[in-house]
């Protein structure tokens, strides 16, 4: 039985806290992958929508969301994935699109921008803002990551993709 | 066959087609020829594995017996797979990889393109997903099939060997089977032969680029539907299900 000790918003606020595990910068909710949480008759669901299929940070985030709300008594937790409609980068806010580029990761351009035939699109260095850059290769440390060279300052950055 | 056995079917198909060709591309894990290769290669196993978890997941929850999407990855017998011939094909030179993701990649781009419109939530959902990982095979694909085959001596034949030699397996694509046919008059799978002509135009504007001719061959090599497979689906099954079938259940 779940005592409605907890509101829906209060349960959203506290898992707007958590971080991404591979871009640890911007946290869940900034990210757009938390959409709702629902109490029900028989616990509480929150429903997350993942980034990439097969991305390997969402195991690490339904356990951090677990914990967290347990660790506050909020239980039993079902961890809902909906694919529909699907993510995109365009769900990522300002603040979170700043706070990636401070952290040196390019954000993604608008997905109205997405040419089919990829590396037609001019990436800014999120170092020194020159728009003379150079992918290196379309994948990096992570699936929604590519890799790009500034011919200006030389350094190397990773551009979050626009998806 | 009920509407309910054909879903679990179709989805089996989708579902299969993703998990044995991302078993192919994890292969090259560490073996490819430069090191932004094996990430790009990984990262599309990686997509396919995602993609192999919400159909096959789905396929456990259309069926209703309770069986989830790793039940039905490690405890199926070959005879049970309906992944097209195509996707478990060795991997063989890095050209031939290519023409497989060349081939596979087309196909799904118009085939999820098609798909994302599906009376079916589930599936129109996952379609939506999934078109926007495979525009990036599609477009590696592409690159590399034309760099290889507008390059040297060695490579062109290469990519021409390879392209030649995978040409038996795409006409299975394009196959309606009784299930996709039956969820076809419920406007949930499309009609895979209205594909075809989009695919043989694509692929032929890539060969053309890559200075490659284009295969001639009319034999089509099919099976997958029956579970009938080439031999080479049980060396991949025996060693993925290795552990549980000598651990059942296994967990870590």
């Amino acid at each position: 039985m779940v005592t409605q000790r907890h509101t829906r918003d209060e349960i959203f606020g506290i898992l707007s806290a958590i971080h991404d595990p591979e871009i640890p910068v911007v946290t869940i909710e900034e990210i757009g992958m938390l959409r709702d949480v629902v109490i029900t008759d028989s616990g509480y669901e929150v429903i997350l929508t993942p980034t990439y299929t097969g991305c390997p940070a969402m195991g690490i985030i339904e356990q951090d969301i677990k914990l967290t709300l347990e660790a506050r008594g909020i239980a039993p937790v079902l961890v809902k994935l909906v694919y529909d409609p699907a993510w995109t980068t365009d769900w990522m806010n300002d603040k979170a699109r700043e706070k990636m580029k401070v952290y040196g990761i390019a954000p993604p351009l608008h997905s109205s921008c997405q040419s089919d035939k990829f590396g037609h699109n001019i990436i800014l260095c999120p170092r020194c803002n020159s728009d003379d850059t150079v992918i290196i290769s379309r994948f990096g440390s992570t699936a929604c990551k590519a890799l790009y060279r500034c011919n200006d300052c030389k350094e190397p950055f990773e551009y979050f993709k626009c998806h | 066959m009920t509407e309910q056995q054909a879903l679990f079917k179709y989805c089996l198909q989708l579902g299969d087609d993703a998990l044995i060709h991302s078993y192919r591309l994890s292969e090259w894990c560490s073996n490819a020829p430069l090191l932004e290769e094996d990430l790009a290669l990984t990262n599309f196993a990686l997509d396919l594995i995602g993609r192999a978890q919400a159909l096959l997941g789905y396929a456990g929850k259309v069926e209703g017996k309770g069986r989830t999407e790793d039940d039905l990855a490690y405890k199926r017998g070959e005879r049970q797979f309906y992944n097209r011939l195509l996707t478990e094909q060795p991997n063989g030179d890095f050209a031939c990889t290519m023409a497989r993701l060349l081939y596979m990649s087309v196909y799904e781009y118009h085939f999820y393109s098609q798909l994302q419109n599906s009376a079916d939530a589930t599936l129109a959902a996952i379609a939506a997903k999934t078109l926007k990982e495979v525009k990036y095979h599609r477009a590696h694909a592409t690159d590399w099939v034309i760099r290889l085959g507008d390059g040297t001596e060695e490579s062109n034949g290469r990519m021409q060997a390879a392209v030649d030699g995978l040409w038996a397996y795409p006409g299975e694509l394009f196959e309606m089977t009784e299930a996709s046919k039956m969820l076809e008059e419920h406007n949930i799978a499309p009609n895979a032969m209205q594909l075809r002509t989009k695919w043989m135009d694509e692929i032929e504007k890539v060969l053309d680029e890559a200075k490659l001719r284009m295969p001639q061959g009319k034999y089509v090599q099919t099976g997958s539907e029956k579970g009938i497979h080439s031999e080479h689906l049980g060396h991949i099954l025996s060693e993925m299900q290795y552990l549980q079938r000598a651990y059942p259940d296994a967990t870590w």
